[in-house]
């Protein structure tokens, strides 16, 4: 069978059991569209949220960007784990016993506050929009292989396929759908890799075989690694490049960001209990750590297969590198998709891969008759799926991985469409227009809200600002802050006030998307930044994507300022804070409604 | 219903567990992992340099632990004090 056909297949194969759970698994109530009728196992619901979690980003562009960056992606895999600690410890327990439906309803209660509560929702939709765009990015990239078409068709048909199962979902059926597509992702991420690792250094296990010899050798990959990118002129893989403010400070926005991310938390008011909240999160993390131990064994192994596909002899070498029409299958198919170019620049009719920026490698470069690096493309975001048919593994691989990658942007791009469309339902329609709207107008409001976000998410995925992961760093930078503060200060500060608690908000919102938009364009429409987006100009040279946690430290800051001249909150409030601090009578607070 | 004393004692309790569990978050991420990435980088296990080992593989795996650790502590603290859910 061929390579097209088998991917038809799988995919269609894996489309039909997802729609069969959320019809199966459809909402009747409000309760079930909103948090599944809080009846989710602890695991159930930590599988889940992996699901929800890992996006496109993580199972598309992660091991690219690993790839591409070496160490300095540390801070992606420490970032994007290391907010499930904070998390587990300091939100997950206690907004579950509060026992609400979103995140800005427990804000805007609280701070006693309706002001308050509209700006968390403007936070959270502007944060899941952010997020959602590099979704709709990696399901173009996807399509495109997939069915052959171009990019924005491939967006097009994701756009498509994700209406549909968002508005089937609701809570219930998404969270179901989403343990499914847990299953297929993550079986199609660890076979490839397990076949990889094993191919270069014999270790089945890919989080050994990155710190394992080469096949044969006594060479650990690592330093083969390191090697073969030097004598390119690219930095050595291991070494950093960032400075150490800038990966102190990322990781740490990524980190609080994870944590204040509305589609992530909401996932916790699922779970029957408080301690099941607890677990949960531990639970998710270990179902996420699976994917994200592989990812620099992929990341680095796709790299190296990469240069040594191009580089087949000794550098500087007559014939050590690969001749244009010689080159492989997978190579002509991703050309077809325009995410890799090669333009032959001096003319030799062979393929010359290697940092041209490098000013210490330049002359080098000349000696060998090579003028300029001729892979003027070569996307980040298609390594893992070109992973495969680098490795020549079997085909019915290569059409598991596309099922994976689609699995992942749809089960994220579900749970944020939700999150989006129960701020819009359920916090402005239900909370503030119209508080006496019934629950079908209530559900009809949440499935036209899913609909309108759908159409902005896609149109922001055919026009991104950076690759896909980079665009979700910007949404990771406004969770962080504006909604994560507000959380934990609302939980473990009882004297804070509802005037502290907005300033905080707006101050956190405000630094961190002046200061992206200062370096990325207003709204980031190109041409108007005010500043090149360039390390010499950065404050103190921290990146745009690293901002968040100095606007979070400002919304602590002021908010505690402010919150020392305001009156404090009135004394049902305090009670209420005490009241979620202890696990104690979650079944009666989570029946109020 | 558990006495206010009993309940602030309970969150003091776990106030400590939270700020222990975050030091060990911190210094398996953040310090071993990029501030003192290029010291530790010296050793090595297998083919894997410890501060680059630290950041791409052991701190996630702590994180793990961490969590279920916190957990299971919690669980132990919320009989202590009486204030587990029916």
């Amino acid at each position: 069978m061929d390579l097209k056909t088998l991917t038809f297949l799988v995919v269609g194969a894996t489309f039909a059991l997802y729609i069969g759970i959320a019809i199966w698994a459809r909402a009747g109530t409000t309760k079930e569209f909103y948090v599944a009728g809080t009846g989710v196992h602890p695991v159930a619901n930590g599988m889940a949220t992996a699901a929800d979690w890992m996006s496109a980003a993580s199972f598309i562009s992660m091991a690219g960007l690993i790839a591409f960056m070496g160490y300095d992606a540390s801070v992606y895999l420490m970032g994007w784990t290391g907010g499930y600690v904070l998390l587990a410890l300091l939100l997950a327990p206690y907004l579950r016993k509060f026992g609400k439906f979103t995140v800005s309803e427990f804000i805007g209660e609280r701070y006693y506050s309706k002001a308050a509560r509209m700006v968390a929702v403007v936070c959270l939709v502007v944060a899941s929009v952010t997020y959602v765009i590099g979704q709709m990015k990696g399901v173009g990239v996807a399509f495109s292989r997939f069915l052959e078409v171009d990019f924005h068709t491939g967006v097009f048909v994701g756009m498509a396929i994700v209406f549909i199962y968002a508005v089937m979902g609701g809570m219930k059926g998404i969270t179901y759908t989403q343990i499914a597509q847990y299953c297929v992702l993550i079986f199609a991420y660890t076979v490839p890799a397990v076949f990889i690792s094993l191919n270069l250094t014999g270790n089945p296990i890919p989080q050994l075989g990155l710190g394992s010899d080469m096949v044969g050798t006594s060479v650990p990959l690592l330093d083969k690694l390191d090697m073969i990118v030097n004598d390119l002129g690219f930095a050595a893989y291991t070494a950093q490049k960032k400075t150490t403010l800038d990966m102190f400070l990322l990781t740490l926005s990524l980190m609080i960001g994870t944590a204040g991310l509305p589609h992530v938390i909401m996932r916790f008011f699922t779970v029957p209990r408080v301690e099941d909240a607890r677990s949960s999160a531990g639970w998710a993390l270990v179902f996420i750590a699976i994917l994200y131990t592989t990812a620099p064994a992929v990341g680095a192994m796709a790299r190296l297969n990469l240069m040594e596909t191009i580089q087949t002899g000794p550098v500087g070498s007559a014939d050590g590198n690969l001749i244009y029409a010689d080159r492989p299958e997978w190579f002509k198919n991703w050309e077809l998709t325009g995410l890799l170019k090669f333009e032959d620049k001096n003319g030799d009719g062979r393929i010359q891969y290697y940092d041209d920026k490098s000013a210490t490698f330049a002359e080098k470069a000349a000696s060998f008759g090579w003028q300029g690096n001729e892979m003027v493309t070569v996307d980040r975001d298609i390594m893992v799926l070109a992973n495969p048919e680098i490795a020549n593994l079997p085909n019915w691989v290569i059409a598991l991985v596309a099922a994976g990658g689609l699995a992942a942007a749809l089960s994220t791009a579900a749970g944020l469409l939700l999150a989006i469309s129960t701020a819009i339902s359920h916090d402005v329609i239900k909370g503030m227009i119209s508080p006496d709207i019934s629950e079908q107008k209530e559900l009809l409001a949440s499935r036209l809200a899913m609909a309108g976000a759908i159409v902005v998410a896609g149109y922001l995925g055919m026009n991104p600002p950076g690759f896909a992961a980079q665009v979700v760093a910007l949404a990771f930078g406004l969770a962080a802050s504006s909604i994560f503060p507000a959380l934990m200060m609302g939980i473990f500060n009882k004297n804070m006030d509802n005037i502290g608690a907005i300033v905080g908000m707006l101050v956190g919102l405000l630094s961190t998307l002046i200061y992206i938009f200062w370096f990325k364009g207003w709204f980031f429409v190109p041409g108007t930044e005010m500043a090149a987006n360039t390390a010499e100009n950065w404050f103190m040279g921290i990146s745009p994507e690293s901002f968040g946690a100095v606007g979070a430290g400002l919304n602590f800051l002021s908010a505690y300022l402010v919150s020392k001249v305001t009156p404090p909150p009135p004394e049902h409030i305090q009670h209420l804070v005490e009241d979620i601090r202890v696990p104690m009578g979650a079944a009666k607070a989570a029946s109020h409604h | 219903m558990s006495q206010p004393t009993q309940r602030q004692a309970y969150w003091t309790a776990n106030l400590k567990l939270v700020a222990m569990c975050l030091v060990i978050w911190f210094v398996v991420s953040y310090l071993f992992g990029i501030i003192l990435v290029d010291q530790l980088n010296a050793i090595k296990i297998g083919g894997y340099r410890l501060g680059f080992w630290f950041a791409q593989q052991g701190s996630m795996y702590i994180f793990v632990v961490l969590i279920f650790f916190y957990a299971s502590r919690m669980r132990k603290l919320d009989q202590k004090f009486n204030v587990e859910e029916d």
